[in-house]
């Protein structure tokens, strides 16, 4: 362990967060809001703090090893969540508790979306912006902003790209170079939240709104200016503009990346994690929509777009509302929970387990019936004609079981604390997935659980985000073990 | 530069190693994934797995807009069809190939255009006998490399106390020496560079890199530490590829002998030597070396396949009363364990073959290159094209042209003639002009110095 190289580049991470703190400042004194001080503050201290950690240790030049690379990853998550708290406990509007403020700070960051405050509309503006830019910062990952900005990062950006990019296969870069790479990623990113933004504006939002609700989609957050999320507009044009940026931000960014070099939009279908990722969406806003109007919840109309736009929102882990999903009759609400544990595509901002490892979860389960029918034959598991390695399908194994037991400590944890079953299963499967609102008590705002299973939720938050083993293999004694 | 590395086997991995730290594209072809993770892991390259002729395969590793193809895997066939296929199908500029087999070497009409084109073939046994060869024809010399077809000679070597220029400053050389003439393009210190200035002392033990023409050579290092006796008994363990070629290339001019261990191949060595001695044996067995007068040998190489077995058996001929012991050493930390105490002179073969790599990554009109210090320093041989108007050098004289920080300009080469640079040297048109670089980091700026501007064209 290198410790002195995670502390410089914890401390240069730290002076490249600080500048975050610069646009709601630049809002705060544009419309001369009071929280203008609270970001000044903000800023500077996490700025010289960043400066102090960094400053002793500016000349090691160690290479960062695959160890250091976990070590920086989760401590910089957690530092940030830290950071993205103090300008909320400062404000006076919101008036928020620490624990509050980590748990909104935390869930903006990991692009939860799940929120413990009422009111939203009437917050300062300066605040409302803030909100929504922690989200789009998560999205992507700062640490792959930061890749793509310091190329002094060198080799160890590799390690820290690895660390926190979701989805089971990794090596797979998109240029030879990292920051490269990192790049691309982002200039994707950017370009889907410029298209979003737009388009939300043509929809008939105002500009502020816009962009505020561009961020929270392309990064498949769930934040929103508003109580009433995207159900405030009562606009089909609005959700069908969320519906289409929440299904591109759920697909894998290098798919992303390769059909537009190639220019062929052909290359999406040719993919087998989007095929699947496209139908397991379509299906479900086909039951939904089929119950809603079987169960005469909803006339055909609004069947339709309330579905499909529910569907789509939480299939992909946004977590955008539009009507009270959570009080949907029957299975709805619990199925709708479920897609989001399948989530986005790998190497996208959404959350979840990830479609690709559904897939190979289920093309295994084929395997082993098929087994039982020819229990000679040689049956080999493949994604799009490409046989995929026994370690990858292994880890998938791995992972599932490691997520399921996180899962259901996590929730025995929340029922432990005085929770109803619902509130804790729904609590914790939401902010594991990084979808944002859950069913029962937390289905418009965590505000009214305890501390304790906030603090709960947090971890599972950033669990969720860094794919779990990131931060579990920190637990582990082995590594730290020399 | 976008390059395609085809083969990640210690020629291709080490090359990629050094060329990826130059913020170059680059990216490895190989069929064994294990080893590209590895190499993944290590440096920031991308990889592709596959048989790396394949066109599929090329495709992936982003052939369509690469400028140079490097193809060195295990196999010459492989390496020719997958330029065969960047020519046909990628229309890539450069086609670098790795070709061993003598066989098709000794025809050099089946490496054009119409044939196998391949525009640059490399044969790293070849330069690694070359540059041992060098080594032996300059005993007192830790590095040779040469430039313009051999006339400039860049010469490493390590001053020793008694040396007549030991403890002078540099100025001193051209009165110790009227009429020869050199230049002094660095020295290393323990380790750190100096950039050597006509007050600069020379001390004991320091590493002085000079340019001069082949001829004065032996005159200036022999300056720096008395001349050694000449060399006439050379001891090579090892017949493989390089044992076989250096014992060929020298036996004319040294007593050789070559010891092997394998009776097989040391029966077919016999048959294609004259003058050398084939013995067989094991090269680490004291018995055989002393027989066979290791005391009274002036060089051994150790040059076998193993590089463990290379280590052991010149630090016992070393012992055993060789003068002068050398070992082909692939890892660079066996290098820097044994390197100028156990072991005089440890041969990288990378090193070796990195050089003839870069001539052609280098932008602008480059002659030769040889990678110095593992990589961190570097010499250049560039050619100045234009006039005063369109190039940043010519027309100009040593002193007015920016070089960047560390670097040196060694020597002219003009037609025939070498002129050994001073401040008032003025280039011109078409001069080979011989750079040394004590940190290769200010390539970019070199290069930039050398290309033409636009209004040439």
């Amino acid at each position: 362990m290198h410790f002195a190289t995670i502390q410089r580049i914890l401390g240069l991470l730290l002076m490249v967060a600080s500048a975050t703190m610069l646009p709601p400042l630049a809002i705060a004194l544009w419309l001369n809001e009071p929280s203008w001080a609270d970001f000044t503050i903000t800023l500077v201290a996490v700025f010289v703090a960043g400066a102090l950690f960094w400053y002793p240790v500016r000349r090691k030049r160690q290479e960062l090893r695959v160890r250091d690379g976990f070590v920086v990853v989760a401590l910089f998550w957690a530092v940030l969540a830290l950071v993205g708290a103090i300008p909320l406990v400062l404000a006076d509007q919101p008036h928020m508790s620490f624990t509050d403020a980590m748990f909104e700070s935390t869930s903006g960051l990991t692009t939860t979306g799940a929120t413990v405050l009422t009111g939203i509309d009437h917050l300062p503006r300066a605040i409302q912006f803030y909100r929504q830019e922690l989200q789009w910062l998560g999205g992507m990952g700062i640490i792959v902003l930061a890749v793509a900005v310091l190329p002094m990062l060198g080799i160890g950006g590799m390690q820290l790209y690895r660390a926190e990019t979701p989805g089971p296969m990794k090596d797979n870069k998109l240029t030879p170079r990292i920051t490269e790479t990192a790049k691309a990623l982002w200039y994707i990113y950017l370009g889907l939240t410029v298209c979003c933004a737009l388009a939300y504006w043509f929809a008939g939002m105002d500009v502020f709104d816009a962009i505020a609700h561009s961020f929270s989609t392309v990064a498949i957050g769930g934040f929103s200016t508003h109580d009433l999320s995207i159900g405030f507009y009562h606009s089909a044009a609005i959700e069908s503009v969320a519906v289409v940026f929440m299904l591109l931000a759920g697909v894998n960014f290098s798919l992303h990346f390769v059909a537009w070099n190639s220019m062929n939009p052909l290359t999406y279908f040719r993919d087998s994690e989007f095929k699947a990722y496209i139908t397991l969406l379509g299906l479900a806003a086909l039951i939904t929509v089929g119950y809603l109007y079987l169960s005469d919840t909803f006339e055909l109309g609004d069947a339709m777009h309330h579905g499909i736009f529910q569907a789509v929102s939480i299939g992909t882990t946004t977590g955008f509302t539009t009507a009270a999903y959570s009080h949907w009759p029957g299975f709805l609400p619990v199925m709708l929970l479920f897609t989001s544990f399948i989530g986005g595509c790998a190497g996208s901002t959404g959350g979840g387990m990830k479609v690709i490892r559904f897939l190979l979860l289920f093309k295994q389960g084929m395997r082993e019936i098929t087994r039982l029918v020819h229990p000679n034959a040689q049956i080999p598991v493949k994604v799009g004609n490409k046989l995929l390695p026994e370690r990858v399908i292994e880890a998938v194994w791995g992972f599932f079981a490691t997520y399921i037991g996180c899962f259901t400590i996590m929730m025995l944890v929340l029922l432990a604390t005085g929770l109803d079953q619902v509130t804790a299963f729904s609590a914790v499967a939401a902010c594991l997935n990084n979808l944002g609102p859950g069913l029962g008590e937390v289905g418009y705002t965590y505000g009214d659980i305890n501390a304790i299973a906030k603090w709960v939720l947090c971890l599972a938050m950033i669990l969720g985000r860094l794919e779990i083993f990131t931060l579990l293999v920190l637990l582990s004694p082995a590594f730290w073990r020399r | 530069m976008k390059i395609i590395i085809l083969g990640a086997g210690q020629v291709g991995s080490s090359v990629a190693q050094n060329l990826a730290s130059e913020a170059n594209d680059i990216t490895v072809v190989d069929n064994r994934p294990e080893i590209l993770r590895d190499l993944q892991d290590r440096i920031d390259i991308r990889t592709v797995t596959g048989p790396a002729s394949h066109p599929e395969v090329l495709t992936r590793a982003g052939a369509e807009d690469a400028d140079m193809i490097l193809a060195v895997t295990n196999s010459d066939e492989t390496n020719m069809i997958a330029c065969q296929v960047a020519y046909t199908l990628f229309h890539t500029p450069i086609k670098v190939a790795r070709v061993r087999a003598q066989e098709y070497l000794a025809y050099p009409k089946l490496f054009t255009q119409e044939a196998l084109p391949v525009d640059v073939l490399i044969s790293p046994e070849q330069l690694v006998t070359d540059y041992i060869r060098r080594l032996i024809e300059q005993p007192e010399a830790l590095q040779v490399l040469e430039f313009a077809g051999g006339r400039v000679q860049l010469v490493a070597v390590r001053a020793v106390q008694g040396g007549p220029l030991v403890g002078q400053e540099l100025r001193q050389l051209s009165a110790h020496m009227p009429g020869i003439e050199a230049r002094v393009a660095a020295i290393f210190r323990s380790n750190s560079d100096i950039l050597p200035e006509g007050d600069t002392v020379i001390e004991a033990n320091d590493e002085v890199f000079f340019i001069a023409a082949r001829k004065n050579i032996r005159a200036i290092t022999s300056e720096l530490r008395g001349l050694d006796k000449p060399v006439k008994r050379v001891m090579i363990a090892g017949g493989g590829n390089i044992g076989l070629r250096l014992a060929e290339s020298i036996e004319s001019r040294y007593q050789v002998k070559l010891i092997d261990r394998n009776a097989e191949t040391a029966r077919r060595l016999s048959e294609q030597l004259d003058s050398a001695i084939v013995l067989l044996g094991d090269a680490a067995d004291e018995e055989l070396l002393l027989d066979e007068n290791i005391e009274n040998t002036d060089i051994f190489c150790a040059l076998t396949n193993d590089e463990e077995a290379n280590i052991l058996s010149a630090m016992l001929a070393k012992r055993l009363g060789a003068r002068k012991v050398m070992s082909l050493i692939n890892r660079p930390s066996y290098v820097d364990l044994v390197q100028s105490e156990a072991i005089d002179i440890a041969i990288s073969p990378q090193q070796a073959t990195i050089g003839s790599l870069l001539t052609h990554v280098r932008r602008g009109d480059v002659a030769a290159v040889h990678s110095l210090r593992r990589g961190a320093a570097e010499a250049i041989e560039a050619v100045a094209h234009g006039d005063n108007k369109t190039s940043k050098v010519v027309g100009r004289t040593v002193d007015e042209i920016k070089l960047p920080p560390g670097t040196t300009i060694g020597a002219i080469v003009r037609g025939e003639d070498v002129i050994i640079a001073h401040h008032n040297t003025v280039i011109e048109s078409d001069d080979h002009v011989i750079l040394f670089l004590v940190d290769k980091q200010h390539i970019p700026a070199v290069e930039r110095l050398f290309q033409v501007g636009v209004t040439f064209f």
